[in-house]
């Protein structure tokens, strides 16, 4: 089957994502059944993009391909292990072949990601939609007041140890080398001494 | 990994211990897989029956915890029978070396222990020298106060009896791959181990890992192609949050963190900077001030090295600020807030109920991640009370891999670039672009309003990590490989003098300088970035397969991403070659020395000069592999203890049961011998779920796999319990409650240990209340606070517990 820009627009839009993408191609049960759609066609250049990536699970580093929407919501469309990866050379485990599911949720149903900056306040009982500025505003107000109120120049001894006694830390091996570097010069810039993260358990 | 995960196709004889690799590293068995075509052997020691123990040549049980009396039954066995790879041995490793007086062992103990303190004075563990300051070697190793003799010593009380007594391992068991494992101490055949936390997450985790690392000295098995030793990281990323030092005892590059014992740079740079008498040790760390340095003007370009390190934030000499102390501290109201980035700790850490509760302890909690989980959602979980908990809660969307750019480095150290697919979901954002925006609204209010201390806040270098508003991962990588800071002339070895311009980027960490004229943010990462054009100078994102044939031969791939350092993919590989440069295994060389063009050819060599010009072991200040360890707070060899939480009140190597350096919190109980908890538990993961299971629960694929907590027993067990298949179970101790399902499997069988008949279950660790509903709840409401001395690792993997039909 081949498809039209229109037809292919036509059923990304309606046709909900019902089977697995995934490399080793073990499928949900499709909520009901709906318009086939021409993956094949949908992974050709003039619908989606490629662009490779490493598994974000264990560290063996195997490569996947990522297939991203040109249009609609331009999201991504399949994500399978990269071929050409010397590593994997293709392959993936169950987890690997469902980053497409982590990234763009269950087929037929909203994605649990988390998408909105939720706020609970102090005894609070609920959880509140924020604005990114509004939270991050007030973080920054937050570590600024328990930054003044804890920092030490000196520890009791006397001795220089120019640090933040208040604020802690734990995080991530989820995060990218940059961003892992600009994290910890971060903290350290703030004084903090009580970093830490998943390596240590 | 001193290695990589294509070089397992190169071994002779694979090790797994304290790993189920088939299930949690499954790709890696490609490669073991295709060792074992070649004819390796696989063997598996665990205390269940897994799929790796199900593609293995030989498999045997052992009791969690006890790894080291099979470990040192090892050594013993190598020594006693004359295995060892004795060139390699005597060359290469610091068998030959003299110890000093002051050190001794008895009785379980070594000498310098401190009763009032807990710890051992490491210097009484120290090396013989002469009138030169030069270590005396007696390479006949004959020397009773040699290494190797003492060693030798140590080692005798690991009979093989002993080992079958303490491990509950079948003794043909023991003796058949103890044979098999020796094999390879010959001088062309490699062996490889591949453990996981299954070794660390002891109270003698790090004595775990060195015993094995001894083990591969005595066997030559370090350096060369399908050896070493090979850790599986659990995380896409945790090798380079490592190398990053998101750690309180390192800042990046693995230098030490400053401490009162070193207030100014001078100090520091000392500290930093090892000596060695003898001139064929090439003793890499003696360039540390000059990483250092360049770290520190990372931070803060503008400044003076001395200022830019007056406001680096020191500790005390000998504080620990590690993970279990952290929660500890927290728990006291130590911190008024926190940061729990891209982490679930209600969940991943040990003794559950402890980190929930002090999670109440705090005035704020900013959680960034991708779903909802146990740690943002505390307040609302099971036992707490909203309306009483006074947190204030921030939970901050973060984005996917996928959906950003940047580069992460797996186990064998292969830095790899990511692109970004689609764009971050909703209001989600890449944890990079939160960090930066957070950090200009801090430093937005010191501007203004000034405040504690407030030169580091204004001052970090945020210039180089972005345009002002937004976060470069781009611009961060390239500081973190380092830049010139000034015009730098530097005298080539034909007297000519080459010119680096200021903002250039320096190719390697042999041009760093401790003059303030570089800066780079991990020295161990210089070379990764080398042109400020990212298709010329971003080497992570290198996708070629071109290499020559000897290249291929041992699947180097040299030209595939990069690999710290300096792209060298096989560590220490100059213990390859022999003196005169002739490999030990001609079949899978790692290096060639080129007599003609004076060179060495295939990986990167480890150090500078030709054949037998320096030791092989650059990293360690004499260049020789330790057989003797004098760095560890718990002993310079590894030494048998049981778990803090055992079944037995006494073992046959000493008097002394438990680790007498283990990290322990006052007034915190631990179930040894308690006929309420009369069962060893361990904990591990399966494969369709990851790490507490945050990023795996909520993917119906995977969950429809394994939908929820589960606990494996042995039928024997089953049947003293009343239990059967499927049927809901209560595992609790003193510090916890958790339900699961019962898997009644031949896959854990009872254990024989001092005679008695000693059961064990094991739990994965991937659920949590928050999702899915019926779920289960963290494995690590029952693990117990207590440590390694060394890391401070917690005991996750053999704790006692009940187990009860529900």
């Amino acid at each position: 089957m081949t498809l039209s820009r229109r037809g292919f627009l036509k059923l990304s839009a309606t046709a909900a994502l019902t089977s697995a993408f995934s490399g080793i191609g073990f499928a949900a049960k499709p909520a009901a059944q709906k318009a086939a759609i021409d993956r094949i066609s949908q992974l050709k250049p003039e619908w989606s993009k490629q662009t490779t990536t490493a598994c974000c699970y264990c560290a063996v580093g195997c490569g996947l391909i990522v297939n991203t929407a040109l249009s609609g919501a331009k999201r991504a469309l399949n994500i399978e292990g990269d071929p050409d990866h010397p590593i994997n050379e293709g392959a993936l485990c169950a987890k690997g072949a469902s980053i497409w599911q982590l990234a763009e949720g269950n087929p037929g149903q909203p994605n649990p990601r988390l998408q909105k900056v939720m706020y609970r306040k102090p005894y609070g009982t609920k959880w509140e939609e924020k604005t990114w500025d509004w939270a991050l505003e007030r973080i920054a107000k937050n570590i600024k007041r328990d930054r003044d109120a804890t920092f030490a120049e000196k520890n009791a001894k006397g001795q220089t140890v120019n640090r933040c006694e208040g604020l802690a830390s734990v995080g991530s091996a989820a995060m990218d080398n940059e961003e892992c570097w600009a994290y910890q010069a971060f903290l350290r810039s703030l004084g903090l001494t009580y970093i830490e993260h998943q390596a240590r358990i | 990994m001193t290695n990589h995960w294509i070089d397992l196709k190169n071994s002779d004889c694979i090790l797994i211990m304290g790993s189920n690799a088939a299930e949690n590293h499954p790709i890696s068995f490609k490669w073991v897989t295709r060792a074992q075509d070649k004819g390796a052997k696989l063997i598996h020691v665990d205390p269940r029956f897994t799929r790796t123990s199900a593609k293995a040549d030989l498999y045997a049980p052992l009791r969690s915890g006890s790894d080291l009396a099979f470990l040192g039954g090892l050594i013993n066995y190598i020594i006693e029978k004359d295995l060892l790879f004795k060139e390699y041995v005597v060359n290469y490793t610091n068998a030959s070396f003299i110890v000093g007086k002051s050190y001794g062992f008895s009785d379980g103990m070594f000498t310098g222990f401190n009763t009032q303190t807990g710890k051992y004075d490491q210097s009484k563990w120290g090396f013989e020298k002469d009138a030169d300051g030069k270590i005396k070697r007696d390479n006949t190793l004959s020397d009773p106060r040699c290494v190797f003799q003492l060693m030798k010593q140590h080692y005798t009380r690991y009979t093989v009896d002993r080992v079958v007594e303490m491990c509950g391992t079948p003794q043909d068991k023991v003796l058949e791959i103890f044979n098999a494992y020796a094999a390879t101490g010959k001088p062309d055949k490699a062996g490889t181990v591949m453990y996981a936390m299954g070794w660390t997450q002891h109270t003698v985790g790090v004595q775990n890992i060195r015993a094995m690392s001894m083990i591969q000295l005595l066997l030559g098995n370090m350096g060369v192609a399908g050896g070493g030793v090979n850790a599986l990281r659990g995380e896409s990323n945790v090798q380079g949050s490592t190398d990053h030092a998101l750690l309180f005892n390192t800042v990046p590059g693995y230098l030490p963190t400053p401490s009162t014992a070193q207030p100014m740079l001078a100090d520091y740079l000392k500290l930093v900077k090892p000596e060695s008498k003898d001139p064929m040790s090439v003793n890499w760390k003696k360039n540390l001030p000059k990483y250092a340095v360049s770290l520190f003007k990372s931070f803060y370009k503008d400044e003076a090295p001395e200022q830019a390190y007056s406001w680096m934030p020191k500790l005390d000499v000998g504080q620990d600020a590690s993970w279990l102390v952290l929660f500890d501290e927290m728990l006291r109201g130590k911190f008024k807030g926190f940061f729990a980035w891209g982490m679930n700790p209600a969940c991943s850490g040990a003794n559950s109920n402890k980190t929930r509760e002090a999670l109440t302890k705090l005035d704020w909690l900013v959680n960034v991640n991708i779903f909802d989980n146990e740690t943002s959602s505390f307040w609302h979980g099971p036992g707490m009370h909203p309306k009483k908990v006074k947190t204030e809660v921030f939970m901050l969307p973060c984005s996917v891999s996928v959906e950003k750019e940047g580069s992460i480095t797996n186990s064998g150290r292969w830095m790899q670039w990511r692109y970004q697919g689609p764009k971050p979901l909703g209001d989600s954002r890449p944890d990079g672009e939160i960090i930066y925006e957070l950090a200009q609204k801090v430093r937005a209010l010191y501007k203004e309003q000034g405040g504690a201390f407030p030169g580091p806040v204004l001052g970090l270098n945020w210039e180089d990590m972005g345009d002002g508003r937004a976060f470069s991962a781009h611009k961060t990588a390239r500081l973190i490989n380092g830049y010139y800071l000034k015009d730098v002339e530097d005298k080539q070895p034909d007297g000519t003098v080459k010119v680096h311009k200021k903002g250039s980027q320096v190719v390697s960490f042999a041009f760093l300088k401790d003059d303030g004229s570089t800066c780079s943010g991990n020295w161990v990462y210089c070379g990764s970035y080398v042109d400020e054009d990212p298709k010329k100078g971003n080497r992570a994102a290198n996708r070629s397969k071109e290499q020559s044939p000897a290249q291929a031969n041992v699947g180097l791939f040299p030209n595939w991403s990069w690999a710290w350092p300096v792209n060298r993919r096989v560590i220490y590989n100059r213990a390859s070659v022999d003196l005169t440069g002739k490999p030990y295994a001609p079949q899978k060389p790692v290096l060639a020395w080129d007599a003609t063009g004076k060179k060495w050819d295939i990986d990167v060599v480890d150090g500078v000069g030709g054949p037998g010009a320096v030791h092989p072991f650059i990293m360690q200040v004499e260049g020789m592999g330790s057989l003797f360890g004098p760095g560890l707070k718990d002993g310079p060899f590894p030494e048998y203890y049981e778990p803090l939480e055992c079944p037995v009140s006494e073992h046959p190597f000493s008097k002394v049961l438990h680790n007498p350096t283990a990290l322990t919190f006052a007034g915190e109980k631990h179930n040894s011998c308690d006929p309420r908890y009369p069962f060893v538990c361990t904990t591990y993961r399966v494969t369709e779920h990851w790490q507490t299971g945050l990023q795996t629960r909520w993917q119906a694929w995977l969950l429809e796999a394994e939908p929820q907590m589960f606990c494996e027993m042995s039928e024997e067990l089953a049947t003293l319990r009343g239990i059967k298949n499927g049927d809901k179970v209560w595992l609790e101790n003193t510090r916890g409650k958790l339900w699961a399902i019962a898997i009644v499997t031949k896959r854990f069988k009872p254990f024989t240990v001092q005679g008695q008949t000693i059961h064990e279950v094991g739990i994965p660790w991937h659920f949590g209340w928050r999702f899915p509903k019926d779920g289960g709840d963290a494995a690590n409401l029952l693990a117990p606070s207590v440590g390694d001395p060394n890391t401070g690792i917690p005991e996750t993997k053999a704790f006692m517990v009940n187990v009860r039909k529900a």
